[in-house]
């Protein structure tokens, strides 16, 4: 049979015979992949105003809308710390507003539990327009209309980019179940 | 697509309880949240230490960034430049031969200076720079302002140093860890920092606004003498930033001033120095309260 067709024991996961998905791989992906985005809007200088969507927060809502179950409700404590310290926002604003928001989407999925792409990019645009202006309320600096004006662009932007980290969170979802351990 | 079924819980008692717990959990890391953040909104400096560490172990990536942005800006700039070259040779030929005159007349000026100053009694001391490093981050999501560059404690950067790259005034240190050290940046809506005039002696405060733009907001209120264009620099006074150094250009005059627009790019700078205090002793005096006697051991910072 292999030598007719190479990959006929395989699927996208890999070799479906004898081998299982790493489980070190499987469990820690999804987090250090949000730490990674929280990590990333750092390392860009922008001395003007904020332009880089919160990339940390994006990757969380991309997780929890795409693989339900898989973070725990209450990850947005030890995760949105971290974003804290990074993030130049005040500590304990992202722990908050995180968890908020696993809260919300588990509400929202409870009360539509059939999905499609326009709800989940719905309701991820929601979350994040409402964590955006929510962080300006608690970043410790005195609120001007300058301020809300300035955060438009950065706004537009990260609602624009969710279908694209919602395809990243599957591509990872994939590389994650990847059956590379090999059992004997 | 339906949630797996996995998480609805039916009839069965442990599934029930094992979803409760999750709303009880996430539910408690939100009120731990607000309480962390009631404290840092109370206390700025509250969680400092926690910040800088996770900074310091950040920062051999932010250097790789710094690097890789100072060339991929030069690549870019080398190909506009190719493009521009001939106009520009004129218009340079142009300012070239102003630029001369106006060197002679500084010449004369530095002169006059140092004989002014001979007779104030004044020493004409460089201030060097404590140390020079990069940018290697920034708060690019947030609303705050915040730099973060690649020195710290150990190479002597303190709080409250002025930040500056060759063009002018960057920021202010506003915490130190090892290694790394947060820079509130002049476009922070926090900032304030006393200018004045080139051109004539106006002084003023430069405010950030949060949206790149500085405030200039008029000591003296009156006839509003700021002209678009003016470059405003340093004055000097409380004591952090030594005078004389370039803060920002008026873009727009309004009633009580203007709106400036900060005169270097820190995402184009390259290196940035860190300066020591100008005059720490009149920093301690500031921050002393009237009844304390200066020099008997008040806040020693």
């Amino acid at each position: 049979m292999e030598r007719i067709n190479p990959r006929s024991r395989t699927d996208r996961y890999g070799k479906r015979i004898n081998r299982e998905p790493l489980p070190l791989l499987a469990y820690s992906l999804p987090y250090a992949s949000i730490l990674l985005g929280s990590l990333l809007p750092v390392l860009f200088i922008s001395a003007e105003m904020p332009l880089m969507p919160p990339l940390g927060f994006m990757m969380l809502l991309g997780w929890r809308i795409m693989r339900p179950g898989l973070l725990p409700q209450w990850a947005g404590l030890p995760l949105g710390a971290f974003d804290d310290l990074l993030s130049g926002q005040p500590f304990g604003s992202a722990i908050l507003l995180w968890s908020l928001a696993m809260i919300a989407i588990e509400l929202v999925e409870a009360r539509f539990p059939w999905r499609g792409f326009w709800q989940d990019w719905i309701s991820a645009a929601l979350a994040t327009t409402s964590y955006i202006l929510l962080a300006i309320v608690f970043s410790g600096a005195k609120l001007t209309g300058a301020m809300l004006t300035v955060s438009l662009p950065q706004l537009l932007i990260a609602v624009m980019l969710y279908p694209v980290i919602a395809r990243f969170v599957a591509w990872l979802d994939r590389l994650r179940l990847m059956r590379i351990r090999v059992v004997a | 697509m339906a949630p797996p079924s996995s998480r609805r819980a039916g009839h069965s008692r442990k599934a029930q309880y094992s979803v409760f717990t999750g709303y009880v959990l996430a539910a408690v890391g939100a009120v731990i949240g607000a309480v962390l953040l009631a404290i840092s909104l109370w206390r700025p400096a509250a969680f400092s230490d926690v910040r800088g560490i996770a900074v310091d172990a950040v920062e051999p990536v932010g250097q790789v960034g710094a690097e890789a942005r100072s060339e991929s800006s030069g690549v870019v700039g080398t190909i506009r430049d190719y493009f521009r070259a001939g106009s520009q040779n004129a218009q340079l030929r142009k300012e070239n031969e102003l630029a001369r005159l106006r060197l002679a007349e500084a010449e004369a000026v530095i002169q006059e200076n140092k004989r002014l100053k001979k007779l104030l009694g004044l020493q004409d001391q460089e201030l060097a720079p404590v140390v020079v490093t990069r940018l290697v981050g920034s708060t690019a999501s947030s609303t705050r302002r915040f730099a973060y560059i690649g020195a710290g404690r150990l190479d002597g950067v303190r709080v409250g140093m002025p930040v500056r790259s060759p063009r002018g005034i960057v920021g202010r240190v506003l915490e130190v860890s090892s290694n790394t050290s947060r820079v509130l940046l002049l476009t922070d809506s926090e900032s304030v920092l006393p200018v004045r005039s080139a051109r004539d002696d106006t002084v003023a405060f430069a405010e950030g606004r949060g949206n790149g733009q500085l405030r200039i907001r008029l000591v003296n209120l009156g006839i509003n003498p700021i002209k678009k264009g003016d470059l405003f620099v340093t004055s000097g006074a409380g004591g952090y930033y030594r005078p004389g150094v370039a803060v920002a250009i008026a873009t727009e005059v309004t009633n009580d001033g203007a709106v400036a627009r900060m005169v270097t790019d820190p995402s184009a700078a390259d290196f940035v120095a860190v300066e020591p205090i100008w005059q720490p002793e009149l920093v301690a005096g500031t921050q002393t309260p009237a009844s304390t006697e200066l020099g008997a051991g008040g806040s020693g910072n």
